[in-house]
């Protein structure tokens, strides 16, 4: 169910049509892609579920989520090209049609690796007037809307790295607003998702990363 | 979002005079941002309708499975305006936007993607009648939005909840309430229009051929946007309509919970299911 938060939630968003769960909710899901990645990914594997999957071709999900991956507003009026220009930057995308298993009924999965070689997932789902929530992050589960800038902190799970995070921003008065911890295994990789209000300077997440126990952080913003 | 019925929509505009002040104050209150700003960005919004408008009229915007495009232009050069200049003008405009939606377009949702043409047709077709200043439509599309968050608090926007009623339907509602207010009609005939938009597209079923938003939804916006129009004759000569407005909201929410899912946007109902209407789908596949 679409959350109402601003007359701007009636009249808008603006919008390439047709659907705002189908297409501009799907450029919001690829544009969170893009940023958990930290940039444009040189493959994409899009698995699509649902409705996303039985009319997401008509609707263009396929050409919104890919916007979204090359780093287009849902606005931009480049998106339906998305998947041309898709080859013109060097990104190599593929779509399935797959069963995701008792998730929304709009849902992609997004499996991509990065030029370095690393890969990343990150599945979503869009809940109906542009509003979306990322589920999960490589094995994470998650909740992350979009709505507030996001780091995203890969870390060891030892004990102290927490504190030693958000130390750090409060020492910047950075005001957390929401925060989501999780771990694969005791003592194995762990991530740590905090939504702030406003972004956090490049200064202060490298500052972050430099913090024992803390292997990368990621800055997501607000799409 | 602030306001969870008309009525107290309403009791806000007695002391600020109309219900869009009522509904920029409270905006700027929640979001921070100052009046002017609400409003840059809402002339920024009208903006974006009156250049899809545009793009429609040229018969550029076609879609990618052919069905639909280039009747907004037809329209426009060849309909015989019968029923007055101000019918067609605006049958063609809300033909425009849904046209240049359904083709990948750039359009402002009001309050959906596939509903979004008779807002922007109705109040610019009125605000060319009436020749209001631009500031004065900017605000009434202040007060369809506020009329759209009171829908969306009470019921749905979603035709996939609630039925076309709730997005064509929303849509009506909101142009009319708003288009009255822009021709000088008070707070009260704004809600009436309101309710009688409503009331004529109760029960209207989402059934899109193929899936797609195009067939019927291309054309049920022009016909939302003649359900509008007649509200506001209504309202403006002072017809009231003995049920209020959000009662009649309420009653889209419970009408469209009752409706089978075969009628709310699955494609499985309706104008979807017919003959005709699967032989589209299958192509189009």
């Amino acid at each position: 169910m679409m959350r109402i938060r601003s007359l701007f939630d009636i009249v808008g968003p603006v919008m390439i049509g047709p659907s705002s769960s189908h297409t501009a909710g799907a450029a919001r899901l690829g544009a969170l892609a893009r940023a958990v990645l930290g940039g444009t990914p040189c493959t994409a594997q899009i698995a699509l579920h649902g409705s996303f999957a039985t009319t997401g071709l008509g609707h263009g999900t396929d050409r919104a989520l890919v916007a979204g991956l090359l780093g287009f507003a849902p606005d931009d009026e480049r998106l339906p090209r998305a998947l041309d220009l898709a080859k013109e930057a060097g990104l190599d995308v593929t779509f399935t049609q797959e069963d995701l298993g008792e998730v929304h009924p709009n849902t992609a999965r997004i499996d991509m690796t990065d030029a370095d070689g690393r890969e990343f997932v990150v599945q979503g789902s869009s809940l109906g007037g542009g509003d979306v929530l990322v589920t999960l992050i490589n094995d994470f589960p998650v909740e992350v809307s979009g709505e507030l800038p996001v780091l995203v902190v890969v870390h060891h799970d030892q004990p102290g790295v927490v504190a030693a995070v958000t130390a750090r921003l409060a020492a910047d008065a950075i005001n957390i607003a929401s925060m989501q911890v999780a771990r694969e295994r005791r003592g194995a990789r762990a991530l740590m998702l905090i939504e702030t209000d406003g972004p956090v300077p490049g200064d202060i997440a490298d500052s972050l990363a430099a913090i024992e126990g803390v292997t990368e952080v990621r800055r997501v913003p607000k799409v | 979002m602030a306001f969870g019925s008309f009525r107290e929509l309403l009791a806000s505009s007695v002391d600020v005079g109309s219900l869009s002040a009522a509904a920029l104050a409270r905006e700027a209150e929640e979001s921070g941002d100052s009046p002017e700003q609400v409003l840059e960005r809402m002339d920024a919004a009208l903006s974006v309708m009156e250049r899809s408008i545009e793009l429609g009229l040229s018969g550029e915007a076609r879609s990618r499975s052919g069905l639909v495009g280039g009747d907004a232009a037809l329209v426009a050069r060849s309909a015989p305006g019968l029923s007055g200049d101000g019918l067609s003008t605006a049958v063609a405009r809300a033909l425009a936007v849904a046209e240049v939606n359904a083709s990948m377009g750039r359009i402002v949702a009001a309050p959906t993607g596939g509903a979004s043409g008779v807002l922007p047709a109705v109040l610019t077709t009125i605000a060319e009648r009436t020749g209001a200043p631009r500031e004065r439509t900017v605000r009434a599309l202040v007060t369809a939005a506020a009329i759209g968050g009171v829908i969306a608090a009470r019921a749905t926007l979603s035709g996939a909840a609630g039925g076309c009623q709730a997005e064509i339907g929303s849509a009506a509602a909101m142009a009319a309430g708003a288009a009255v207010e822009l021709a000088g009609g008070t707070p009260e005939q704004v809600g009436h229009a309101a309710s009688f938009a409503l009331q004529g597209l109760l029960g209207l079923v989402c059934d899109p051929v193929g899936g797609l938003v195009e067939v019927p939804c291309v054309t049920r916006n022009a016909t939302g946007a003649a359900v509008a129009l007649a509200a506001v004759e209504l309202a403006l000569a002072g017809v009231t309509f003995p049920i209020p407005l959000d009662e009649v909201i309420d009653t889209m929410g419970h009408v469209g919970r009752s409706l089978p899912p075969s009628l709310r946007e699955t494609a499985r109902g309706g104008l979807a299911a017919s003959p005709t209407g699967r032989a589209i789908g299958k192509k189009t596949d």
